[in-house]
């Protein structure tokens, strides 16, 4: 797909209104993790707005695209994009994230949020989850796609790579895997915590299509799932070279803002940042 | 007579997998070990081996089940339910999706491949998890119609099977329903509430009772969740004794769910046939009900215990 720049401008528009809305999300309700949502936005828009076959209408339509959120503890980047697109109404955001009889969970819920194909938030599982979307769409003659986006401290849970090997084995070529690379875990940088390079080649070795690119580029992005669609046989890896906290000056690669929401002057900051 | 579980497994997964086209079997590299080779062949678009990865097989199980597919997830019962009991939690329970676990190898009865292969708390785990069905098939014949109610059911299912062969307690083709137990043997001595294999045992049991003029009323609890209130109240109500049966820990399966009941609503004696809290070890079945107390003599001993705990409550009372 050639992307040209008049689009290109108007998804990074949408990109920085995402921003701001989970921004806004997690101020208010003072819980929630937004340096790895920020990190995750450009990836969330391309699919939602300019890849995915879906009808937010229509959110359990048999033929749709499924879209998992393995690194669950990021809802709120998707739960921006799905009021956006229109599952669910924008007041959801900033009335029901993470508050009780709320629709909106502190981690994606398929019983409770339109538009959400997997319950997710403990790590590792969403994979093998997608693997079996793939099988499904696969016994059942469907030929929907199935999205994973991945973070790269969850790459160190053993489940991530028991479903590499089973989507390379079976040739679960639906599957297109993004892998957030923002470089930070919970307790510091992978690097230090525990490296998991090269990537790339742990992806190829299980005999993955692997795809690199800055996952902040929007033409990037969309050639890349455009490659991943045409790939047969094999599954595609895009490994994303990604900013965590990406947009706000003062979050950008601050392992603090990982879980720890913006305090009232960080997010007027933040605010000015994102207009 | 004895009839083999596996086999059963076997037979009822090739004759449902015609009944029911949304049947998708998984399994981590153990279709020979769970007979169902025979599925594969016969299915092989509808059968995926995940191979030796139980924690993938529950995601993919998961994954299958939001497409509209019923996945069986087959495996031993430390495999099927242990090892990936986060997954199962987090990715079936939770989500409420319609995967159905099976597992065989339930128990001590695992016999020579020692204690890392008998899982002993298989039923306390998932009788703990919200959304789940629990139940256990007593021989080969309930096998199949258990599997069926699982498959009609909408919803996680657990079936817990045991390794080997088992006494046959159901002759001919019998309905299964999920919250209904079975009663066996009427009587108003004490009742005898068992599942899985031990059921054959307390039917026995019951029989050696008779011989000294003992009617004791045995209970089929196929259905650990949700369990039969009723017949276990009547019971309860009627017999004012009970003994639990299984191969299983003491904690938190069978004797626990009765227990719990039975103490809120109507607190009789009971006792548990049961594993004392320690783990089993390498032997044949036979040996190791012996040593670890899963025998006849054993629930009949228990039987005595509950009845006389029953009487000298009565006594106490009528002295008061």
């Amino acid at each position: 797909m050639e992307s040209n720049g008049w689009e290109v401008l108007q998804l990074q528009k949408k990109a920085q209104q995402i921003r701001r809305d989970i921004l806004e999300m997690v101020y208010r309700r003072q819980s929630g993790h937004l340096g790895g949502s920020f990190s995750i936005v450009e990836i969330l828009v391309a699919l939602y707005y300019k890849t995915m076959r879906i009808d937010p209408a229509n959110p359990k339509w048999e033929g749709r695209d499924r879209f998992i959120l393995s690194k669950g503890h990021c809802a709120p980047a998707l739960y921006a994009v799905l009021a956006d697109v229109g599952y669910f109404p924008k007041a959801y955001l900033t009335e029901s994230f993470r508050c009780v009889n709320g629709k909106l969970q502190g981690h994606p819920d398929l019983k409770k949020t339109p538009g959400i194909d997997m319950s997710s938030g403990s790590l590792g599982i969403g994979l093998s989850v997608a693997c079996g979307m793939a099988f499904g769409g696969r016994i059942k003659g469907q030929d929907f796609r199935v999205f994973v986006v991945i973070g790269d401290g969850e790459t160190n849970e053993g489940q991530i790579w028991e479903a590499a090997k089973t989507a390379a084995h079976y040739k679960l070529d639906k599957i297109t895997a993004f892998i957030d690379l923002n470089g930070l875990q919970n307790d510091g940088p992978t690097a230090r915590e525990m490296s998991m390079a090269p990537m790339a080649a742990k992806w190829r070795s299980f005999n993955w299509n692997v795809i690199e690119i800055d996952g902040h580029d929007f033409p990037q992005i969309l050639a890349a799932v455009d490659k991943a669609k045409q790939s047969t046989g094999q599954p595609t890896a895009i490994l994303c070279r990604t900013v965590k906290g990406k947009g706000v000056s003062f979050m950008e690669n601050q392992i603090k803002f990982h879980g720890t929401p913006p305090n009232e002057e960080e997010y007027q900051k933040a605010l000015g940042e994102l207009s | 007579m004895k009839l083999s579980f596996r086999d059963a497994l076997k037979e009822s997964l090739l004759s449902l997998g015609q009944e029911y086209p949304a049947l998708v079997v998984v399994t981590p590299d153990l279709a020979k070990s769970l007979r169902i080779v025979d599925f594969k062949q016969t299915f092989p678009e509808r059968y995926i081996s995940v191979g030796v990865s139980e924690a993938d097989m529950i995601g993919v199980a998961a994954g299958l089940a939001t497409t509209g597919l019923i996945p069986v997830a087959a495996a031993f019962a430390m495999f099927a339910v242990e090892k990936p009991f986060e997954q199962i939690r987090n990715a079936i329970a939770y989500p409420n999706l319609n995967v159905k676990i099976v597992a065989t190898h339930g128990g001590i009865c695992v016999g020579p491949d020692g204690a890392t292969h008998q899982a002993i708390e298989d039923l306390a785990l998932m009788r703990a998890l919200p959304n789940f069905t629990v139940l256990v098939a007593a021989d080969a014949l309930e096998t199949r119609a258990a599997l069926k109610a699982a498959l009609e059911h909408k919803g996680p299912v657990y079936l817990r099977l045991g390794r080997d062969e088992a006494e046959v307690v159901y002759r001919e083709e019998k309905e299964f329903i999920i919250g209904k137990a079975d009663l066996l043997r009427s009587g108003n001595d004490v009742t005898l509430v068992a599942c899985g294999p031990m059921v054959a045992k307390a039917l026995q049991a019951a029989e050696e009772l008779e011989k000294v003029k003992v009617e004791a009323r045995v209970i089929n609890m196929h259905c650990l969740k949700p369990l039969d209130e009723e017949v276990l109240l009547q019971a309860a109500r009627e017999t004012g004794c009970m003994v639990t049966v299984e191969d299983h820990t003491r904690i938190g399966g069978l004797g626990g769910a009765v227990a719990e009941l039975l103490v809120r609503k109507h607190p009789v004696p009971v006792e548990q046939v049961a594993l004392d809290d320690q783990f089993g070890e390498s032997g044949d079945a036979e040996d190791l009900f012996q040593k670890y107390g899963l025998t006849v003599s054993h629930i009949i001993a228990a039987a005595e215990k509950a009845m006389l705990r029953k009487s000298s409550q009565i006594f106490m009372k009528e002295r008061r």
